[in-house]
């Protein structure tokens, strides 16, 4: 029998497509079915859409790095259950772009920080971490406090969201999806968030979180 | 999982093991055109290759493998196959708590047939936890203040939970109460703090004054009489012509200054008169508090922790202010 081996021994590019083809196997048979399956797409059923200030917060988060210290996914461990609360669910992402799990806890988990603190705790302790809490080794978001918002592209991103969870809104009695955000939503945006603090947009963002598995 | 996917997950697993197992056994027959053992004539840099067999250590492990995959898969499954432990590691297609609860009860029956590991872990918790927890929600909070076990767990609950705000001494810091010093805003009886932990505490919120006193002349002379309620020295010029405007800070705080609690209302309007400030009771510090008003919160903690864990945090919160 002749070394059939040396085809791809000697040829680079066969090599490299046979190594893509063993390489996605583990992809395709893990991530594929999901999504496609319907718990990925059917939001619970008290998610509600971030208003125009939360959304602003939201992308607050994410400019600031916050996920890369905090995690907002709570594993079924009753360790961490008896901490932060019910696991988290699939039905409760199925409107995040992109998502903020993150993978790295730092900071304690904050998938159910809302309601947990008051506003005046958020804002204490992202001012300043060390006045509540004297051992966290959190940075301080001051300019939080004097950086206002303009608006500008809040109705845009709206609109957005509204593109992206388009086949996985909530559905009215006859089965037609409920798009997230109104015209007049949209339209009013802008006006909703105009001369708030980030501070105000980010803690309006953390109260919302983890309030819809009900 | 539609028919589809089961099918290509179960097509796609065994394809991908069985491929393995055959790889193996091709890669262990001897297809170059030399005897085992022999130069198989490659030389580089003047180190020869010999046609050798794969070695067996390696080859068994492979194999076994291979036999570990088949196993893994009869117990834990594959596609829309629960396999034979029925194991899961938790409910994820629920799409509410009571959904979620219904799952459990549904699974931890013994003859459900299916092994959700997080419910189980968790029952089994109860079942050792629950009965202590179950004791010490039977007894009063008076009683409970005076154990020293049972202060130990709420003061473990109160450090994970409440010191955040309230300071690992419960001490509080500002703009968040002291639970030590026989201060209240929302009254210090067992039944009071424990409702104040269930249902959380929403002051009814001080305004912002600047407005209604007539501008920074008038927060200056409510200032100075606020001040002088706990015995401050002031102006005395100031603080008269702020006592006659305190009239409108009396629905709240009493006519004495002495807070809505001593009043019997709930709306956590602080005691003026006894030099304890949430805020801190410097000038600046109250004139800021006039001008721009205050409203503190407590959040609810009922569905946090539920009612048996907050009944021991209360024994905890009221042993502080017990001599």
């Amino acid at each position: 029998m002749k070394n059939s081996h040396e085809k791809i021994e000697k040829n680079v590019g066969l090599f490299f497509l046979f190594t893509i083809f063993a390489v996605s196997i583990g992809g395709l048979v893990e991530i594929t079915p999901l999504l496609f399956q319907k718990e990925l797409a059917t939001p619970v059923d008290n998610l509600k859409p971030y208003t125009a200030l939360q959304m602003e917060g939201r992308d607050i988060y994410i400019r600031e790095g916050c996920s890369n210290c905090h995690s907002q996914m709570i594993r079924p461990f009753r360790a961490e259950t008896e901490r932060y609360g019910h696991y988290s669910v699939a039905g409760e992402s199925v409107w995040e772009h992109p998502f903020l799990w993150g993978s790295k806890r730092t900071g304690p988990d904050l998938a159910r920080v809302g309601g947990r603190y008051s506003d005046d705790w958020h804002i204490a302790h992202l001012t300043d971490p060390r006045s509540v809490v004297p051992e966290s080794n959190m940075p301080a978001y001051n300019w939080l406090n004097t950086n206002t918002l303009d608006g500008e592209l809040t109705g845009s991103k709206l609109e957005t969201f509204n593109f992206l969870t388009r086949n996985r809104s909530h559905k009215d009695e006859n089965g037609n999806a409920i798009p997230l955000y109104t015209q007049a939503e949209i339209d009013g945006a802008q006006e909703a968030v105009k001369g708030k603090t980030e501070m105000t947009a980010l803690i309006a963002y953390l109260q919302s979180l983890g309030n819809a598995l009900k | 999982m539609s028919s589809f996917w089961n099918i290509w997950v179960w097509v796609l697993s065994l394809g991908t093991i069985v491929g393995c197992f055959l790889l193996l056994r091709m890669c262990l027959k001897n297809f170059a055109d030399v005897a085992e053992g022999e130069p198989t004539g490659h030389v580089y840099d003047g180190i020869e290759e010999l046609n050798n067999p794969l070695p067996k250590w390696w080859s068994t492990f492979f194999l076994l493998t291979i036999i570990w995959a088949f196993g893994y898969m009869a117990l834990y499954g594959l596609g829309n196959w629960t396999g034979l432990l029925g194991w899961k590691s938790s409910n994820q297609g629920i799409l509410s708590l009571a959904e979620s609860k219904a799952k459990t009860l549904e699974y931890l029956e013994k003859d459900s047939g299916v092994l959700v590991q997080y419910d189980r872990e968790v029952a089994a918790a109860d079942a050792k936890f629950g009965p202590i927890f179950e004791a010490y929600a039977a007894r009063s909070i008076e009683d409970l203040a005076t154990d020293s076990e049972a202060l130990k767990v709420g003061q473990r609950l109160f450090l994970q939970n409440c010191a955040q705000c309230h300071g690992s001494d419960a001490h509080g810091t500002t703009g968040f109460p002291n639970l030590a010093d026989k201060d209240w805003l929302y009254g210090g009886s067992p039944e009071a703090i424990k409702e104040t932990l269930l249902y959380g505490r929403k002051a009814a919120g001080m305004m912002a004054w600047s407005g209604a006193l007539g501008g920074e002349q008038g927060v200056k002379e409510v200032a100075a009489y606020v001040i002088s309620l706990s015995g401050r020295s002031v102006d005395p010029e100031l603080a008269k012509a702020g006592k006659a405007k305190f009239a409108l800070c009396a629905g709240c705080h009493g006519p004495e200054g002495q807070g809505s609690l001593a009043m019997g209302m709930p709306m956590g309007a602080p005691n003026l008169t006894d030099n304890i400030w949430l805020y801190g009771g410097s000038q600046r510090v109250i004139e800021e508090t006039i001008r721009n008003g205050r409203a503190g919160v407590m959040p609810a903690w009922k569905d946090i922790l539920g009612e048996e864990k907050v009944h021991l945090v209360t024994a905890y919160v009221y042993s502080l202010s017990q001599d």
